[in-house]
């Protein structure tokens, strides 16, 4: 705590650019949402954007993970095959007769998936920190594990959850609300406060960013590395189940798909939101607009009349990018 | 004494060998995609129920099936079948083109082959004896007439599967089959096949457009993320929605009188046993089976949704 007065000045100086590439994101956001008014009528009225937010939920929450990932200069590829795997575990689980009171089954299932998803991602950590394997390469294994996994499980077919008492007490979750705000919606601001707590007023959280910034300086100073980037695996983990507590009552099953391609989605967020794939510079709430912005664009997408169903992917690519140059724009002029 | 047991055992299996090959023992070996999404876990679930029943039904047939989750994987499978000894091949393609040549060899040595569904350009006699499958443009027709008989000025919104050839097929086959009635497309967008995708796009569909009379998905699997989509927008305009291929979800919808699903279209993975078992007709009744069988799509109603319910499939 001594040294936060003598960086003081320093840090001053840093805020004021911090501070716009802070909210680029979220002025793409912004132009998205002008964009999207002239495609349809119906595009900025609540129950659009609610839909939207609330269905970018899964992608929001992981990507939160990914952030401290990517800001301790890691990277994840493992995450949408770990939700598939999670729940359709929490699935089978529920599926089976161990408890009979409803409430406490979901609950269980509820423990039972963090207790994976920090198994999944303490995994994943250790394999990369202990096997010194690139988290590239060691999570890209991890991924054909769990999706491997999940289909043998699945037999390649569905997982469904057939107990319809579990159902109707496990369904709110996705599609209730709480003053007229989704619960999915509110569980992406709880996940991001408490991520951006525990990243920018920890120690843990300042290791975090040492470490991605730079780890040799980070190993000198005393930081344990292998430890630090391990807990940002296990805390990736945790946000994967809690994504998967969301996805799960949406379509009460998962198959051997599920989650395909979730990854790339989150690591696109994360960037969108400012945070820097190289590591050292985590933006949490700018994560959460990426991972806006990116359902936005599909939205927008499908209900214009204008765009071609082919070309739909090209206009996607080309709004992220556009969406970054408006970020870096607005950084430069600082 | 040891010894004396064990040269009687070699004795008894030498005699036992011996009148096997007497009998004329006949393999047959299957070769389909690893179950790597719903469709294909029912291809592998029911190419092992045929095989069991074809060796029940001939005591002196083997049936070997063997699952691969790529072409390069499935071409040595192929190879290999080929050494263990095969006298037949009834053959699923991961991707036909790439495979061509493999089965070639295998036809080549003059064995019996089969092929299902997925055709590669030159789908000739000098690459297959036999071809079994199902009907994609059917798929779209049968889903049009169906749709335009029973609401004939309905306002549908499509959800595709993926840009592919099969999938334009199913589109061409449904605007056939809408031809000519006062059925009118408001939209197509492709949902990938994926049940998370079409939740969005339906979820869009129901922000963009007021009223939607009826929904054609061409998928099961797609089905359950637009019928989840529907429920939690509390629309009550959309009349039924009409999937496809047949999976045990749906079938039993159907089978239940489900009013959101009334029908379903047939695509089946069952397929891979009609090739199997004509297969085991051609080796041993001395049937004429050579030549190509397009299944129909057959429109599942409630009337005869049983015969399509497989409850143990994974699909």
């Amino acid at each position: 705590m001594t040294d936060t007065t003598t960086t003081t000045p320093q840090r001053r100086n840093l805020w004021r650019d911090v501070d716009l590439r802070a909210v680029a994101p979220f002025i793409a956001l912004a132009l998205l949402l002008v964009l999207g008014s002239f495609a349809h009528d119906n595009f900025l009225t609540a129950n659009n954007l609610l839909n939207v937010m609330t269905r970018s939920a899964y992608i929001a929450i992981i990507a939160i993970g990914a952030t401290f990932v990517i800001t301790a200069g890691g990277l994840d590829l493992s995450v949408g095959a770990m939700t598939a795997f999670i729940a359709s575990l929490a699935i089978m689980f529920m599926n089976s007769d161990g408890i009979a009171n409803p409430l406490t089954m979901v609950l269980a299932a509820t423990a039972l998936m963090l207790a994976i998803g920090m198994a999944c991602g303490l995994t994943n950590g250790l394999v990369i920190t202990l096997g010194k394997i690139e988290p590239f390469i060691a999570t890209l294994g991890m991924m054909g594990i769990y999706r491997g996994l999940t289909t043998w499980l699945s037999q390649g077919g569905a997982i469904t959850l057939r107990n319809p008492d579990v159902q109707a007490i496990y369904r709110p979750v996705y599609f209730g609300n709480l003053f007229g705000i989704p619960y999915p919606v509110l569980a992406i601001f709880v996940t991001a406060a408490i991520a951006a707590f525990i990243l920018y007023r920890t120690s843990f959280g300042r290791h975090v960013i040492a470490v991605g910034s730079n780890e040799d300086v980070a190993r000198y100073s005393g930081i344990s590395v292998a430890r630090v980037r391990t807990m940002t695996y296990l805390i990736q983990g945790l946000c994967v189940a809690g994504a998967c507590l969301i996805y799960i009552p949406r379509l009460s099953s998962t198959t051997a798909t599920t989650g395909t391609m979730w990854e790339l989605n989150a690591i696109t967020a994360v960037v969108v939101g400012g945070t820097a794939l190289r590591g050292g510079v985590g933006r949490v709430w700018g994560t959460v607009a990426g991972a806006f912005i990116l359902e936005i664009i599909g939205n927008i997408m499908l209900l214009t009349t204008y765009v071609s169903e082919y070309l739909l992917g090209a206009i996607q690519g080309a709004i992220v990018i556009v969406a970054m140059l408006v970020q870096r724009s607005l950084t430069r002029k600082s | 004494m040891r010894k004396i047991l064990l040269g009687l055992a070699a004795v008894a299996l030498a005699a036992t060998m011996g009148t096997a090959l007497a009998q004329d023992k006949k393999t047959i070996g299957v070769s389909i995609p690893a179950a790597d999404h719903g469709w294909t876990a029912g291809v592998v679930f029911h190419a092992e129920r045929v095989a069991k029943k074809l060796m029940e039904e001939y005591p002196n047939l083997n049936v070997v099936v063997k699952t691969s989750p790529d072409p390069a994987s499935q071409a040595n499978a192929v190879q290999d079948l080929e050494t263990q000894g095969i006298d037949a091949l009834v053959i699923l393609p991961t991707d036909p083109d790439p495979l061509v040549s493999a089965i070639k060899e295998i036809k080549a040595k003059g064995k019996f082959v089969a092929l299902v569904d997925r055709a590669p350009s030159s789908n000739d006699d000098s690459v297959r004896d036999l071809y079994v499958a199902g009907n994609n443009p059917a798929l779209g027709e049968v889903a049009g007439k169906y749709i335009a008989a029973t609401t004939p000025n309905a306002e549908v919104v499509i959800v595709r599967g993926m840009p592919i050839p099969i999938d334009q097929q199913r589109q061409d086959g449904f605007d056939k089959g809408i031809a000519g009635s006062g059925v009118k497309i408001l939209d197509r967008q492709f949902g990938n096949w994926n049940r998370d995708d079409a939740f969005k796009v339906m979820q869009d569909y129901l922000t963009k457009y007021p009223k939607i009379d009826v929904v054609w998905a061409q998928d099961d699997d797609m089905v359950v993320g637009i019928l989840e989509a529907i429920e939690q927008a509390k629309r009550t305009d959309i009349q039924y929605v009409v999937g496809g291929a047949g999976s045990k979800d749906m079938i039993k919808k159907v089978m239940d009188g489900d009013k959101m699903v009334p029908v379903d279209v047939l695509y089946p993975p069952a397929m891979v046993g009609t090739a199997m078992e004509l297969t085991a007709a051609q080796l041993f009744d001395q049937v004429p089976v050579h030549g190509t069988y397009i299944l129909d799509a057959t429109l599942v109603t409630k009337d005869n949704a049983a015969n399509y319910h497989f409850p143990d499939s994974p699909f």
